[in-house]
């Protein structure tokens, strides 16, 4: 079963929900693996010392111009979709602007002079760790100064599988990253800030999500320093608030030093091994709004 | 002048931030370059003056009338968008990239390729000058295109309004729309916070604005969450030359402020926060160049 944690905007949790229910999870023996997809912003193995188990660069295949080959005909620089073929014919030059190749294929495929073969370009890695209870992480790491970030997180769903639990720590956002984490999701939790920004956001991302065929659960963070707009909106919407969890400047600074809660604060253990149980039993009805028995205040 | 303000992850702050910087000063145009999460419109209430639709990236689709099910679309796709699922040639509109490869090769030229048009840029004029927002629909690959846009039309409006400064809220992360909004600007704000995490992104974000844009300080919000990395954040910071703007306490007003629709200066002009936020506008507007 797969579980996306995500949230609108960033900053709002996210990673927090996600790294101390996978510790509650593991703890427990579960199988559980928890997949880092925020390859803009890997931060999930800040709060655990795991062993390396494996990394696997990702590649795709940037097009090589043989000028001496080229009859200068054009065809490439007209297939590709993305303006990453420079080709000024009477001046002889022709080049490939990596930065916004997608690897597509098709110059090559367009080329009848053979004057291309493609080379591996990284983009990225996929690193597989291994907890000391046995549990893993699988984070997507995207490299700096590249675009976008999809492939890498889809080698990291990929290398994730699918056996026992698997949370998805997803991007923020509503667009292309986000949708490729939630759309192998069985059950989404959408983390959000009880404020105007929040609510905009929650909205734009239950909008996408219900457009996917998918009914989110949400938990409310710094349920406190807001206003009520949010519950509203979810009781409104019928959307199930699994839990709120209210600002607490002790937890902001274990969280701020790459250590977990679940370890620390007894309560707040507690409330995560709620949320372990909901998450483990009760997933399955989620869609048919089921309301939590329990409510953390 | 442009000034970006970014963070390498999102929720340090980073439009509370824009907000106050919005309205310190002088009159401006605001950018709201986060187009994935376009939020600073809620605060300022822009009147809209135009909007225009951006025309996104290509998607396949399939005419099961004219496909033979040859399967060549499917061993040619690099982004494992289309599968032969009982019989019959199925395109996952979420994995496909716009390549347009499959509907040149397909024999029977049954792929058509469509573009949406969902995602919007509205310009309008608010309380302390113009704005300029762009919304990415949702699914949208989020190529710095819409990004660029927003940019151009915000230079558009400060050159007819006589505006000099331009304010940018930037998006989170390090990719395309990071890079598309900090190339060649003058300014760039890193807003992050007392965290590891947050220490870890503004590396990699920091990186990012080597490459691609100007000169860079960082502002630390929320510093007193904890101290001590704070202080880290500051070290790393002088290592690296580049600036600290300065710290910024936690302060609920901020929150409070926006649920009121106003930015923390407008609101609390006394407050501490908000003198400090002041300041480092000054500062970031008058010193250096321009
Ligand atoms: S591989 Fe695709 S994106 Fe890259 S240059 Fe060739 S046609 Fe363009
Ligand atoms: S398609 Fe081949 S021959 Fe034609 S311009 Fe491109 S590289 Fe040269
Ligand atoms: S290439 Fe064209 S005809 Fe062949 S399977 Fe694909 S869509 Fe159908
Ligand atoms: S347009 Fe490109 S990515 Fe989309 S289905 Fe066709 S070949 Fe695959």
């Amino acid at each position: 079963m797969r579980i996306a944690v995500a949230s609108g905007k960033g900053g709002t949790g996210k990673t927090f929900v996600a790294t101390n229910l996978f510790n509650v999870l593991s703890r427990r023996g579960e199988r559980v693996t928890l997949a880092d997809c925020d390859a803009e912003a890997p931060d999930d193995m800040l709060f655990f010392s795991a062993e390396k188990v494996r990394e696997t660069e990702v590649t795709h295949q940037v097009p090589v111009i043989n000028k001496d080959a080229c009859t200068w005909c054009g065809r490439c620089s007209r297939w590709c979709n993305y303006n990453a073929i420079f080709y000024l014919p009477n001046a002889k030059v022709i080049e490939v602007i990596e930065n916004l190749c997608h690897g597509c294929g098709a110059c090559s495929f367009a080329c009848n002079s053979g004057a291309i073969t493609e080379k591996p370009v990284v983009l990225g890695a996929v690193t597989t760790f291994s907890t000391d209870v046995g549990s893993r992480v699988v984070e997507a790491r995207m490299k700096v100064n590249e675009m976008s970030p999809v492939r890498v997180i889809k080698a990291a769903i990929k290398e994730s599988g699918d056996e026992g639990i698997v949370i998805l720590d997803a991007p923020p956002g509503t667009s292309c990253p986000f949708i490729q984490t939630v759309d192998k999701a069985d059950y989404v939790v959408l983390v959000t800030e009880p404020t105007p920004f929040g609510l905009s956001d929650l909205k734009q991302s239950v909008e996408t999500l219900r457009e996917m065929k998918k009914e989110p659960a949400v938990i409310i963070n710094r349920a406190d320093i807001g206003d009520g707009c949010v519950a509203e909106y979810l009781e409104k919407e019928n959307i199930p608030l699994l839990a709120e969890i209210r600002y607490d400047p002790a937890v902001a600074r274990i969280y701020s030093e790459g250590r977990l809660v679940t370890q620390e604060i007894p309560a707040m253990a507690s409330l995560f091994e709620k949320l372990a149980d909901h998450i483990s039993e009760g997933y399955g009805t989620v869609g048919q709004n089921i309301r939590p028995t329990w409510k953390w205040r | 002048m442009e000034v970006a303000v970014i963070s390498g992850k999102g929720g340090t702050g980073k439009s509370s931030v824009t907000a106050a910087f919005a309205t310190a000063g002088d009159r401006l145009v605001v950018a709201d370059c986060d187009v994935d999460a376009a939020n600073l419109y809620l605060i300022f209430n822009p009147e809209h003056g135009t909007g225009q639709s951006y025309i996104g990236g290509h998607k396949a689709v399939v005419d099961h009338a004219l496909c033979t099910v040859c399967g060549i679309c499917e061993s040619y796709c690099r982004f494992d968008a289309i599968t032969e699922q009982e019989g019959k040639i199925m395109i996952s509109e979420t994995s496909c990239d716009g390549c347009l490869f499959c509907s040149r090769i397909c024999p029977m030229n049954a792929i058509k390729m469509v573009r949406s048009d969902k995602s919007r840029m509205y310009s309008g004029s608010f309380r302390n000058g113009m704005m300029v927002y762009g919304r990415l629909a949702p699914g949208e690959e989020n190529s710095g295109k819409l990004v660029s846009m927003v940019r151009d039309e915000a230079k558009k409006a400060a050159g007819e309004t006589g505006m000099k400064i331009i304010l940018m809220d930037g998006p989170p992360g390090i990719g395309c729309p990071v890079i598309s909004t900090v190339t060649g600007v003058d300014r760039i704000v890193i807003v992050t916070e007392p965290t590891m995490s947050g220490l870890e992104d503004l590396k990699r974000v920091f990186e990012v604005t080597r490459k691609f844009g100007g000169e860079v300080g960082v502002i630390i919000n929320k510093y007193d969450l904890n101290e001590a990395m704070a202080d880290r954040i500051e070290g790393w910071c002088a290592a690296l030359g580049s600036a600290l703007l300065g710290r910024l306490p936690y302060d609920r007003r901020v929150t409070e402020a926006m649920i009121a629709g106003k930015s923390v200066t407008e609101m609390f002009p006394d407050a501490e926060i908000s003198k400090l936020l002041k300041d480092i506008w000054n500062k970031l507007i008058t010193n250096g160049k321009e």
